[in-house]
């Protein structure tokens, strides 16, 4: 019906499917490697998302343009962003350490590793060894998007309706664990805050400007107050109000 | 000749020869870069003619060609890497946008079958079954040239910006794709050039026996859908009041502070590309696309040939000056603002109406009378439920006696209510003194 199903067609491969899976099966498995070999957390997230475009596009090489389009939209476009989201959090210098806790870990790793894939392959590549794909055509005779909802509402819409059903459980937990219940009465709008402002007792006024006085733009640095006492209102709480040291006074410089 | 023969379908794609192929990607490229270039300009004049200035008017025609001078200047300008920044992703960062918002424009349909030297070819570079998802997947792929910039700039203000940026931008894809559905239901195809087919021929509506063509535009048709679809938009191409990411007042420049000379210009040459590709978007989905818009659609040739392309181009011009408009009328919102207004509102508006939608849809094969009941009996309880819902009972406000009364001890001293503002002594004094002035002045002169 369309370029991608031609360009899948039952048996062959054609020249195009092929130029473009030589392309971009390196950089998969480079993208694979990549994430592996990274050092650091967000480089590795980045070689992942390599990886992923890349089977993104063989889907649509597949004659599955839905499914890779949706592999891009919401693994690459959705999940990692979250996963770079608590990474960039994290900090950008946490690198990984390289001391092993386990002895020969790494080794027996690589080596189980490249075993299992060994294994994998040479299976799955003699289960399909020339044998010709059929159904293709049917598959998709109504259209790709179509055959795929016709099949998802019917035959699997139990199945369907389960994930849906885990993926909103697995939501309201983690709502449930991160939401921070408030009393209606803890709750201030701007007019109570404005009168605990005014109320005897407070100071209205603003909060005197840290390093009034001072030698350095440190936050920790005092106010003086008129007769020559540090103010402890011009720091933040965590900070003790003390006299700094004229080795803490000297400007930091912003290089690392 | 039949005006629906225009109207490509997606097997018309594919066939072209390879310099036709490249035509149209020039074509699309230059449609971006032309798009960015007078973009800039348009903005900046449409803005202050609303701040009652002239906006850039020195520099060719109309000022048209100031954006071209500041683009050379970028270019010339030093280009900082910064000395904490990730070198390799501080590079690639702005590029990424760029491609994204470019690339979208591949399957956008400018205008219907043409013929160019000999063949017969639609005006759009490709189509697939699934035009629509390729131009979301790429503005979330978007959002990775934001979120990256921010992050391997090495500093403080980039990172806070990139991750407002993540946040906003993944909230606000679930509310435009949501919006997106609605489409998908009345169209039955997710082929950029069959949406805006399917837009081509009207609705007939019968009211009292007569006969009206209504509009195929689905702004119409699907009025709820559009106007989330818009909003969210605005969100995703970071335009005010949705830019959070680079909000002046309190990140500096957010994500590309950092940013100088050609790789800032990149970034600012995708933030307008993305621009023109969501409003040309917003066309292709809700604004019939190319086809000529009411009052010219009698004209029979209206929506064939290349006639097309003026009216799409003047659709995309309308909507850059909503853009515009936009940014010239809001405040920015509040970041909590902004979050609320897309997971409880946006998206809930969208949920319930593609369910009210799939429902319509259904009766749609009912008979004329059932079909009544079910639209009608479900609508006047609604407006019954609107009419009579019980209002919040106003508290009784204290009187300004009581709370004067109900003040804590050693509040703020008050002014007596019944005071009695007594006239400045310094008034009385002026008076006294201009009385001598009162006195005739024939007196003076007689004794002189």
């Amino acid at each position: 019906m369309t370029t991608s199903t031609v360009l899948a067609a039952a048996g062959a491969v054609s020249g195009g499917e092929a130029v473009t899976f030589w392309i971009l099966a390196p950089l998969a498995l480079a993208g694979a490697i990549g994430m592996i070999a990274a050092r650091n957390a967000v480089h590795s997230a980045l070689w992942l998302v390599l990886t992923m475009l890349s089977l993104g596009v063989f889907y649509v090489l597949q004659a599955g343009p839905f499914i890779g389009m949706v592999q891009i939209i919401v693994y690459t476009g959705a999940i990692m962003m979250l996963f770079l989201f608590v990474l960039m959090l994290v900090g950008r210098d946490a690198s990984d350490s390289l001391i092993e806790v386990l002895r020969g870990q790494r080794i027996a790793a690589i080596g189980l590793g490249i075993g299992f894939a060994a294994l994998l392959g040479s299976g799955v590549y003699r289960a399909t060894e020339g044998s010709a794909p059929v159904g293709l055509e049917q598959a998709n005779a109504a259209g790709n998007v179509q055959g795929i909802a016709q099949l998802l509402f019917t035959d699997y819409v139990f199945a369907f309706e389960l994930t849906a059903a885990l993926l909103i459980t697995a939501t309201i937990g983690g709502m449930v664990l991160a939401h921070v219940e408030r009393r209606k009465e803890d709750k201030r709008d701007q007019i109570a805050t404005m009168k605990a402002r005014f109320a005897p007792g407070n100071y209205p006024g603003p909060k005197p400007g840290p390093g009034v006085f001072a030698t350095s733009s440190s936050v920790a640095t005092p106010a003086r107050l008129p007769d020559g006492r540090l103010s402890d209102r011009s720091t933040p709480e965590i900070l003790p109000v003390r006299e700094l040291t004229a080795e803490e006074t000297t400007l930091k410089g912003t290089e690392k | 000749m039949n005006p629906l023969a225009q109207a490509p379908s997606l097997t018309d794609f594919g066939h072209d020869p390879w310099w036709l192929i490249l035509g149209k990607i020039v074509f699309a490229f230059l449609v971006a870069l032309l798009g960015t270039l007078l973009g800039v300009w348009f903005e900046r004049r449409v803005v202050g003619f609303m701040q009652v200035r002239p906006g850039p008017n020195q520099l060719g025609p109309f000022g048209l060609l100031q954006t071209l001078a500041d683009g050379l200047k970028m270019a010339f300008k030093e280009d900082i890497l910064p000395k904490a920044a990730d070198k390799v992703i501080y590079f690639f960062a702005p590029a990424i946008s760029v491609i994204c918002a470019v690339t979208a424009l591949s399957v956008i349909p400018f205008g219907p079958m043409v013929s160019i030297f000999g063949h017969q070819t639609p005006l759009q570079v490709t189509d697939v079954p699934v035009a629509v998802l390729v131009v979301l997947a790429l503005s979330s792929l978007a959002v990775y040239g934001i979120v990256l910039a921010g992050w391997a700039s090495g500093s403080t203000y980039p990172l806070l910006g990139g991750l407002r940026s993540t946040a906003q931008l993944i909230s606000y894809e679930v509310a435009l794709g949501l919006s997106i559905v609605a489409v998908f239901m009345l169209a039955g195809t997710m082929s950029t050039s069959e949406i805006v087919a399917a837009q081509g021929n009207g609705v007939t509506l019968s009211l009292f026996g007569l006969d009206l063509d209504g509009p195929g535009w689905y702004a119409v048709l699907l009025f709820p859908s559009f106007v989330v679809f818009f909003i969210s938009i605005v969100g995703e191409t970071n335009r005010p009041p949705f830019d959070l990411p680079e909000a002046e007042s309190e990140l500096v420049a957010g994500f590309m502070t950092e940013y100088s000379s050609l790789k800032f210009a990149l970034i600012m040459l995708s933030e307008y590309v993305a621009m023109v590709t969501m409003s040309a978007f917003t066309v292709t989905l809700f604004l019939g696309g190319w086809y000529a818009p009411w009052p010219i659609s009698i004209w029979s040739g209206a929506n064939s040939g290349w006639w097309p392309l003026l009216w799409f181009f003047g659709k995309v011009i309308l909507l850059v000056f909503v853009f515009v408009w936009l940014r010239g009328t809001l405040p920015r919102l509040r970041y909590d603002q902004l979050m609320r207004l897309g997971w409880k509102v946006l998206i809930p508006i969208s949920l319930v109406w593609i369910v009210a939608l799939a429902w319509l849809r259904t009766v749609d094969g009912w008979e004329t009378q059932s079909r009544l009941y079910a639209i009608g009996i479900p609508a006047g309880i609604l407006l019954l439920a609107a009419v009579f819902w019980p209002s919040r009972k106003p508290k009784p406000q204290p009187t300004l006696a009581e709370q004067v009364e109900n003040r804590p001890q050693g509040s703020f001293p008050l002014p007596p209510l019944d005071l009695q503002v007594p006239p400045s002594p310094r008034t009385r004094r002026m008076v006294a003194e201009r009385e001598p002035a009162n006195v005739p002045a024939g007196q003076d002169s007689e004794e002189v």
